[in-house]
């Protein structure tokens, strides 16, 4: 690490992008969905009612667990590209 | 056999198997006191916190919250699960790799003071008595109506259980039997669920049942539910809500707080590496969503159910004869917890929402106002005699439901003990204190926490009702966020972090006595506690998450004029930002 300076820079931003990309999605699916746009997904069936109940109480869940897996194998990806892992 | 016996055979089966465990497991040092000497596997470690997560609020709670609620109470099931996605990438990685035992040690290294440990100390002490509260006497409910015991005498028994394996154990103990716990937690409630899904939808899983039809009347069964309710003047299931502020609010509360709890965050400093921090909290939302993605199918199948029994012929038709009521309504009749009052005299069960645009119906109707009151806390108990499941699967969600109380006060109280004997008695009081002595501290703390816990339980103060609130409005006010600008940024220095905390605990506490009472003392509220006097439409539950923005705010411009943080603090912030070097945990 203490090599380059600059690596550890590049790594610390690209852990920052990931997680902005990451909650960006949270917050849409949850809040935006879920909840505010709710309305708008009004028009979308699903099983007796709409797309934005399904997301609020089955959809937002599902996304999660797909964000935390998917930011958990990048990131350790990541640790070996810029040579910061565990051993 | 009797019900009491199968009941008996399950409950006993399950604590012994936590004792042997316990036995099994123990604690030969303070590192395997307080993280289980760092080696628990990824996937382990995440059923373990699923079940320290997973307390009686949601296992016996929830699904009552929501088939009360129907869609305007999805907030707890996405706010107790989306703040994973906070730990995963906000804290837990960079707390494994700082490698200390508890919340308050990162605190205090990273602000360099002793008055930052202490404030993060009484902050995580206030969070977790509070909430320990609740498992207790959840626990002695369980206890009260499945082994017809006293409340106050199950509430011993299982304060005795928790002794056993968290004393003996610490942390060791603690994570092997929430794994046990969680196996046993987990099928009690899935069980139950995949039969009435088959019942009413005739589909094997019950989230694909909530959205399927119901096989009696052919209509989706939300669409049939919605109809039904609405025929008794309660809202639709289904129906968007007004307030969407605090609908948001009250969701980010919820997840900043789950982030923000002590006892959640110490189980990520028990796996390995860095890396597995990651995978782990994954898993750990992989095990808790198999309930709360059954939750919401649970409360609406439950919520049919109970129309369904009480109106047999449909909502248009008579309701039931008191005098035929099943045997599930007399059994929890005898714990007060379902409550009849014929108001018009008629021998029959009205259960609907008396309110003035249903009172025309109600008088055409002969109906002199609701007549069943149902705690909601009982849905997910009598679930399996509502459905008349048999009874081996009333005594699995006995075992199931002290499992969930269990676990989470074991995890509470250790969160709890590591604060008093590691950050008070060795960080603070005695930094010269031996190995073997720590140990013994911590045991002695854990034993005292417990019987605090158990007193605490039996005579709840007026306050127990309101623990949520507290509990997760200190969690997302203060810990959070100074554990979050601890990692990212740079430039938060004591004077800053301090401030930030104090002014989020202070804004939030004050915030929810304005309308719960002045340290709860019953009477004392400045406000009556109803949306009309929220300001800006805010409730005391929802204020966590202002609470933080409050913390944040504070902090950057305290720091912003003050001094910046010394380089050694400066480097332990990079350092903690790289996974290279993350020994297991250690000691100072």
């Amino acid at each position: 690490m203490a090599d380059d300076k600059h690596n550890a820079q590049a790594y610390w931003q690209a852990n920052l992008r990931l997680i902005i990309i990451s909650l960006v999605i949270w917050t849409v699916v949850s809040y935006g969905f879920g909840i505010l746009l709710r309305p708008l997904l009004a028009g979308i069936e699903v099983g007796g009612t709409d797309l934005g109940f399904w997301f609020a109480q089955q959809g937002s869940i599902l996304t999660y667990i797909a964000l935390i897996f998917f930011y958990a194998w990048r990131m350790n990806k990541l640790d070996k590209e810029y040579g910061v892992d565990e051993e | 056999m009797s019900q009491f016996a199968i009941n008996m055979i399950f409950v006993v089966g399950s604590f012994a198997l936590y004792i042997a465990i316990a036995i099994w497991a123990r604690a030969g040092s303070t590192k395997e006191f307080y993280v289980a000497g760092g080696g628990v596997h990824p996937v382990m470690n995440g059923m373990a916190t699923a079940a320290d997560w997973m307390s009686a609020a949601s296992f016996i709670s929830m699904a009552g919250l929501i088939s009360v609620g129907g869609y305007a109470n999805s907030t707890y099931l996405m706010g107790w699960t989306g703040g994973y996605v906070l730990l995963a990438m906000l804290l837990a990685p960079y707390l494994r790799k700082f490698g200390k035992f508890t919340v308050p040690d990162f605190i205090g290294d990273r602000f360099y003071s002793s008055g930052a440990r202490l404030v993060a100390v009484a902050c995580l002490i206030i969070a977790s008595v509070t909430y320990v509260i609740g498992q207790m006497t959840g626990a002695g409910v369980a206890f009260s109506r499945f082994l017809e015991v006293s409340s106050d005498m199950g509430l011993i028994i299982a304060a005795v259980v928790v002794f056993m394996y968290a004393v003996l154990g610490g942390m060791k103990g603690i994570t092997y039997t929430q794994v046990a716990q969680y196996v046993v937690l987990i099928v009690a409630y899935t069980i139950p669920a995949v039969f009435i899904s088959l019942q009413l939808t005739d589909t094997l899983l019950p989230p694909v049942g909530l959205f399927s039809e119901h096989t009696q009347s052919g209509v989706p069964l939300l669409q049939k539910l919605d109809e039904v309710v609405r025929e008794l003047g309660f809202v639709d299931y289904t129906a968007d809500v007004d307030n969407k502020l605090n609908m948001v609010l009250f969701t980010l509360s919820l997840m900043i707080g789950t982030a923000g709890l002590p006892h959640v965050i110490i189980r990520f400093f028990t796996v390995p590496k860095v890396a597995d921090a990651r995978w782990s909290a994954g898993w750990a939302l992989v095990f808790i969503a198999i309930l709360y993605l059954t939750a919401p199918a649970v409360a609406s199948m439950a919520r049919l159910n109970l129309m369904t029994t009480i109106y047999p012929a449909g909502p248009t038709a008579d309701a039931i004869q008191y005098a035929e009521r099943p045997d599930w309504i007399k059994n929890w009749e005898k714990t007060g917890l379902i409550k009849f009052e014929d108001l018009n005299g008629d021998g029959r069960i009205q259960l609907y929402n008396h309110t003035p645009q249903f009172a025309e119906k109600a008088a055409e109707r002969g109906w002199k106002g609701n007549e069943l009151t149902v705690n909601n806390d009982i849905l997910v108990l009598a679930n399996p005699e509502i459905a008349n499941l048999p009874g081996w699967v009333v005594g699995l969600i006995a075992a199931g439901g002290l499992a969930a109380a269990l676990s989470t006060a074991a995890g509470l109280l250790l969160a709890i003990s590591s604060a008093v004997s590691h950050d008070l008695i060795k960080g603070s009081i005695n930094p010269n204190i031996s190995e073997k002595g720590e140990l013994r501290a911590a045991r002695i703390s854990m034993a005292v926490a417990i019987v605090v816990a158990t007193y605490l339980g039996m005579n709840p103060p007026g306050f127990a009702a309101q623990t949520v609130a507290l509990a997760f409005g200190i969690a997302a006010a203060s810990i959070f966020p100074a554990l979050m600008m601890g990692i990212f940024s740079k430039r938060i220095n004591s004077k800053g972090a301090i401030c930030g905390m104090l002014a989020g605990l202070i804004s939030t506490t004050v915030y929810i006595f304005l309308f719960l009472g002045w340290f709860f003392i019953p009477g004392t509220a400045s406000y009556e506690n109803i949306p009309a006097n929220w300001f800006f439409g805010i409730s005391p539950l929802s204020f966590g998450a202002v609470g933080a923005m409050i913390n944040f705010t504070v902090a950057f411009a305290v720091s912003a004029v003050t001094e910046k943080p010394p380089v050694h603090i400066q480097d332990l912030v990079e350092s903690v930002r790289f996974p290279r070097g993350a020994g297991t945990a250690v000691d100072h």
